[in-house]
């Protein structure tokens, strides 16, 4: 399977300050890969190299076919979509709203294309009877399915999810795997998800890449169940062992 | 840490905050030429509503600021003009003072605190939610789409806010002539004899250009703002003393600017 994303001996941190060393991985195109690893591990700082925040330390960076550099992130951007932590939905917009934004910035749709095709996309994820109301109104899983539905609104090649589960109880944080997997099957699209909370790893993640803090690097890559049945990393066994460290 | 280290760290310090600042007000001029060149790049109705927030909002406090401002400029001259019985030219002082000085500076003070620290805090807040981070993926300038709209609804609200605080503070001061036995007929035509378009323009002009570091430097405090707890807070206060610095330093500088070229 092609590879849409590819990291290979990448430094990932800020100007200054090296959080992981020497990550290498790739990810294939049409895949759900989780960044995962404990709080503060710098998965998220991996996410932020990714989507084209932070500038790449060291190594070579490619993301759609595109290699890192400042000269092709305003490029990077119109091949990706990105669901922030806590949906990053503009409070003065209604949800609908926030979803026709980049394609107005972006696109040659009229007005009223627009609106159907944010309604299609608000209706993929079970939002369009909340299309008229501010972010504030809404709760924070509805708020994460309207950013859905953002990032998916120039049609990305990669989308990726930072931390989707944070903040949802285990009912609301279940229905939102089962739309990334939805998503997944009828678009055919490649997830990056940013997490540590295991059923959701287990459930929707083809493979997945481990950090620790500790070592300042990658330590693990293959799919979830692997991870969990076949690594020899003490770490890792007992990041799947919910913290006991035994076997 | 020693004194050379500590000195050495402060001025890295500051000559990183200056690039930032320079950065940020590059950042600023490309979009609003880019803006001027292809005007749907604007975004007009964020512009609308940061000066509805910045000038209706703001019109009681500012005008019943002026009105004071009037009141008390009259009675603190009214003392010393009185020993000399010609208490009717505090109409003549009045129109100058707010005019030409007091009325544009007192509005803008009132506009960094009201306006530059709200400018700080929304952008600081949507920088802590991410939403700076989410603008930036989507390929939107978080200068184009947040700074430029409330840089230019600053510069506008500023002559509105200024005018009516003048005729405010004008109304205080026929008021309190009035009380000294000076009818409002006489103080009227002492006002509209000494001033005149010229002044009004030159003070609504010192309005606009205090309204834009008003916005600039709330702004740029909020996109600076750290993602932490205290960082709003922190941005906030930076954006009230930065603005208030930056309108007194620039009022210095039109100061002798106005007496070089005798205007």
């Amino acid at each position: 399977m092609e590879n849409i994303i590819e990291l290979e001996h990448v430094d990932a941190g800020y100007p200054g300050k090296v959080i992981l060393r020497d990550v290498t991985f790739s990810v294939r195109r049409g895949e759900v890969f989780i960044l995962l690893g404990g709080s503060g591990c710098g998965k998220t700082t991996v996410m932020h190299h990714l989507i084209g925040l932070n500038p790449v330390l060291a190594g070579r960076l490619t993301v759609a076919g595109l290699e890192w550099s400042r000269r092709t992130r305003a490029e990077l951007f119109r091949k990706i979509g990105v669901m922030y932590q806590s949906g990053a939905l503009f409070g003065s917009m209604t949800c609908l709203e926030n979803v026709m934004l980049p394609m107005e910035e972006f696109t040659r749709l009229k007005g009223k294309d627009r609106r159907e095709k944010a309604m299609a996309l608000l209706n993929d994820v079970e939002m369009a009877d909340a299309a008229d109301r501010l972010p504030a109104e809404i709760s924070g899983g509805m708020r994460k399915r309207a950013a859905i539905a953002r990032a998916m609104a120039l049609d990305p090649e990669v989308v990726f999810l930072d931390e989707p589960s944070a903040g949802l109880d285990p009912i609301t944080s279940s229905a939102l795997d089962d739309l990334i997997l939805r998503l997944k099957n009828e678009t055919g699209k490649t997830f990056v998800v940013v997490t540590h909370e295991l059923p959701s790893i287990f459930k929707i993640g083809d493979r997945a890449a481990m950090f620790d803090k500790a070592r300042s690097g990658m330590i693990a890559l293959g799919s979830p169940q692997e991870l969990r049945d076949w690594s020899d990393d003490p770490f890792v066994r007992k990041f799947f062992n919910r913290g006991e460290s035994h076997g | 840490m020693g004194v050379f280290e500590s000195i050495g760290r402060g001025s890295v310090e500051r000559l990183r905050g200056f690039h930032s600042w320079m950065s940020f007000l590059g950042e600023t001029v490309v979009c609003a030429v880019t803006a001027l060149i292809r005007p749907r790049q604007f975004r007009l109705r964020d512009c609308a509503l940061a000066f509805q927030r910045s000038t209706f909002d703001g019109l009681p406090i500012s005008t019943g600021i002026g009105f004071l401002l009037g009141v008390i400029l009259a009675f603190q001259s009214a003392a010393a003009l009185k020993q000399f019985g010609v208490e009717v030219y505090i109409s003549d002082l009045l129109t100058i003072a707010l005019f030409r000085e007091l009325g544009p500076l007192v509005t803008a003070i009132i506009l960094a605190g009201r306006s530059g620290s709200a400018f700080a805090a929304e952008i600081g807040v949507m920088k802590v939610d991410e939403e700076l981070d989410a603008l930036t993926t989507m390929g939107l300038p978080p200068v184009r789409f947040l700074v430029l709209p409330r840089v230019v609804a600053a510069m506008l609200a500023m002559p509105v806010l200024t005018i009516f605080a003048e005729l405010a503070g004008l109304i205080g001061g026929a008021i309190v002539l009035d009380m000294m036995n000076v009818p409002n007929v006489v103080f009227w035509r002492h006002v509209t004899a000494t001033a005149n378009s010229f002044m009004i323009l030159l003070g609504l002009a010192k309005g606009a250009v205090f309204g834009m570091l008003v916005g600039l430097i709330g702004c740029s405090s909020g996109m600076r703002a750290s993602k932490t707890s205290d960082g709003v807070g922190t941005a906030t206060t930076a954006a009230v003393v930065g603005g208030i610095i930056a309108i007194a330093v620039s009022d210095g500088l039109l100061a002798v600017l106005c007496y070089i070229w005798k205007i």
